[in-house]
């Protein structure tokens, strides 16, 4: 019982870290935090910046991924941390929320992108990937300005509004990617294992990758439900919050 | 001021029993003069508003009483789906305290939250392992549109996958039999929305398990008979084991009694387990579920282990803690789940 008074701060107001992000668990917390984020939107400017060159570069929508291959996968993969982060409590979002979050993004990454060489030409490709990166850069700036408690409202209005678009945007890139990837995992068996072997076990991944895209339709609407509520509760009282403190 | 009531109020003074007794029994003797009447209103936990207002109630009333009057109000709401709170966000008040003993004044403000449908754990539990019984069947038999045509009522050549019926068949059939004839179990009620989600699980689970194991083109295990021998007696030891940690369990407290006691080392050897685990009860289920995985070498079977493992240990620490909480001499040699380590 004595170890609560010593000096593990990280998760010891619990009120506090669930009230207020920038508030933080301690001050070395809050550093690391913001590291990561301006490390985060820089990542994802340098997406951005790439997408942009190698359509002036080439002239046309085409096959941009290739360009930006690397940097996509370095990022999106880092992102892994940020369910550490709630795990320890340094951030007081849900571990499960954030993970599931996380690991969708990852999956599209590797195991549906990388993994499948022909979808990764896909024009659907393109589409998710630029409304990953817009909303990246907003949300880890919205993020890096939260914790230094100077936070402009243009990024916070940014932040619950652009969705509207992004979101739907996002996800028929990523569907439409998914459902390119089919016809390929299907002939190929990729990451399919058979009976009989001797671990009595078998994985079909291409009904995998049919579910996956069916599980979309109960929780995109959920998600996208949820943003709308959480931007009236941040944007309704305009009044109220004064810009920049 | 009478003799009888300035007594009542000093607790400290030893000299008359009945009148250091706890407080409802002078008042009892008195009842024409003494008794405070409580006010009792209930508030909506989230809105606020009133939903009804009772005056007169016994200060000797206990949360279920008053769950009980506000039934009479509101039919639709029994008192295990009613949720009484002093603070809106604070803890639920336990249907055995007294009103008298609550940090209110003679006008008491309850919170009222809504619990949604309730079912009782019986219901739950028997739905939840006789599914598992009956689809783990249907597979063994192979029964028409799970495998392919030829195969239909077909029967294994393997005879590990005829043990392999057997043991699980065994295994929730104890479980059923335990959840008529031995648990007894504090909670009454849980909420509808468990039934769902524990039954998917299980249900889903056992199909899981059960198609590879019935399977024709099953592989059976690497090192043979010896490796099926060796991990069914280990088993049936757990299973011995669980059936025993339940039955002590059982013994410990008598019916309808909410004293807690803690768990020892009885004559029974199985027992003795208590001696260095606080949920040897768990700790045996495991044992079993990890005999059974390597009896059928079956990749799925080890995975609903491993998360029965996660499962389990969450809720063997949770009662550990309460252990520990509610006993200052509890054993401390005793991990929650795996003898020192975990």
């Amino acid at each position: 019982m004595s170890a609560a008074a010593a000096g593990t701060s990280r998760a010891a107001h619990g009120p506090d870290v669930a009230q207020k992000k920038r508030r933080g668990p301690g001050a070395l917390a809050t550093a690391y935090l913001v590291i990561y984020n301006v490390v985060m939107t820089a990542g994802w400017l340098v997406i951005a910046v790439g997408l942009v060159r190698a359509y002036l570069a080439r002239g046309s929508y085409h096959g941009l991924y290739y360009s930006i291959e690397k940097p996509l996968k370095f990022f999106q993969t880092g992102a892994l941390l940020e369910i550490l982060h709630c795990a320890v409590g340094i951030v007081p979002s849900s571990v499960v929320l954030t993970g599931f979050q996380v690991m969708s993004r990852v999956f599209l990454t590797w195991a549906v992108t990388h993994s499948v060489r022909e979808v990764q030409s896909e024009d659907s490709v393109l589409l998710f990937v630029t409304a990953w990166t817009v909303t990246e850069i907003i949300r880890y700036s919205f993020y890096t300005f939260s914790l230094l408690n100077h936070l402009p409202y243009l990024i916070k209005w940014a932040r619950y509004t652009f969705f509207f678009v992004l979101y739907p945007m996002g996800v028929t890139g990523e569907l439409l990617t998914i459902y390119a990837a089919l016809p390929v995992v299907q002939k190929t068996g990729l990451y399919s294992v058979t009976l009989p072997n001797k671990y009595n076990f078998s994985f079909d991944y291409y009904t995998f990758l049919i579910l996956a895209m069916l599980s979309y339709i109960p929780l995109f609407p959920q998600l996208y439900f949820h943003m709308i509520r959480q931007r009236k509760k941040v944007l309704g009282h305009v009044d109220d919050y004064t810009k920049v403190e | 001021m009478d003799v009888l009531a300035l007594e009542a109020k000093n607790v400290g003074t030893g000299e008359n029993e009945k009148k250091s007794a706890p407080r409802p029994k002078p008042k009892a003797l008195k009842k024409a003069k003494r008794i405070v009447y409580f006010e009792v209103e209930i508030l909506d936990a989230k809105t606020k508003e009133k939903l009804l207002l009772l005056d007169k109630v016994e200060p000797t009333a206990t949360i279920l009483d008053i769950k009980a009057l506000f039934q009479k109000s509101n039919p639709k709401w029994y008192p295990a789906r009613q949720s009484l709170r002093l603070d809106p966000k604070g803890k639920s008040l336990r249907d055995e305290d007294i009103l008298q003993t609550l940090p209110v004044g003679t006008t008491a403000s309850f919170y009222f939250s809504d619990l949604g449908p309730q079912v009782t754990w019986g219901t739950v539990f028997l739905t939840e392992c006789a599914g598992p019984l009956i689809i783990y069947l249907m597979f063994y038999f192979r029964l028409p549109f799970i495998y392919s045509p030829k195969y239909d009522f077909t029967s294994s050549k393997h005879w590990v996958v005829h043990l392999a019926c057997m043991c699980h068949s065994f295994h929730y059939i104890k479980r059923i039999l335990e959840t008529l004839f031995v648990h007894r179990i504090s909670h009454g009620t849980m909420p509808l929305r468990n039934i769902f989600k524990n039954c998917g699980y299980y249900w889903f689970s056992a199909a899981w398990m059960a198609y590879y194991i019935n399977h024709p083109l099953y592989t059976t295990p690497y090192y043979g008979q010896q490796q099926v021998n060796t991990s069914f007696y280990i088993f049936l030891f757990c299973q011995v084991g669980n059936f025993s940690i339940h039955v002590a369990l059982r013994n410990l407290k008598s019916q309808g009694s909410k004293v807690k006691k803690i768990p020892y080392p009885t004559k029974n050897p199985f027992t003795w387990i208590f001696a260095l685990v606080s949920c040897p009860n768990y700790t045996y289920e495991l044992g079993s579920w990890i005999g059974f995985s390597v009896m059928t070498q079956c990749v799925p079977v080890a995975f609903f282990t491993a998360v029965a493992f996660i499962q389990m240990t969450v809720w063997a620490k949770g009662k550990h803690r309460g252990y520990l909480k509610e006993f200052r001499d509890y054993p401390t040699l005793r991990s929650s789940i795996l003898p020192f380590i975990l």
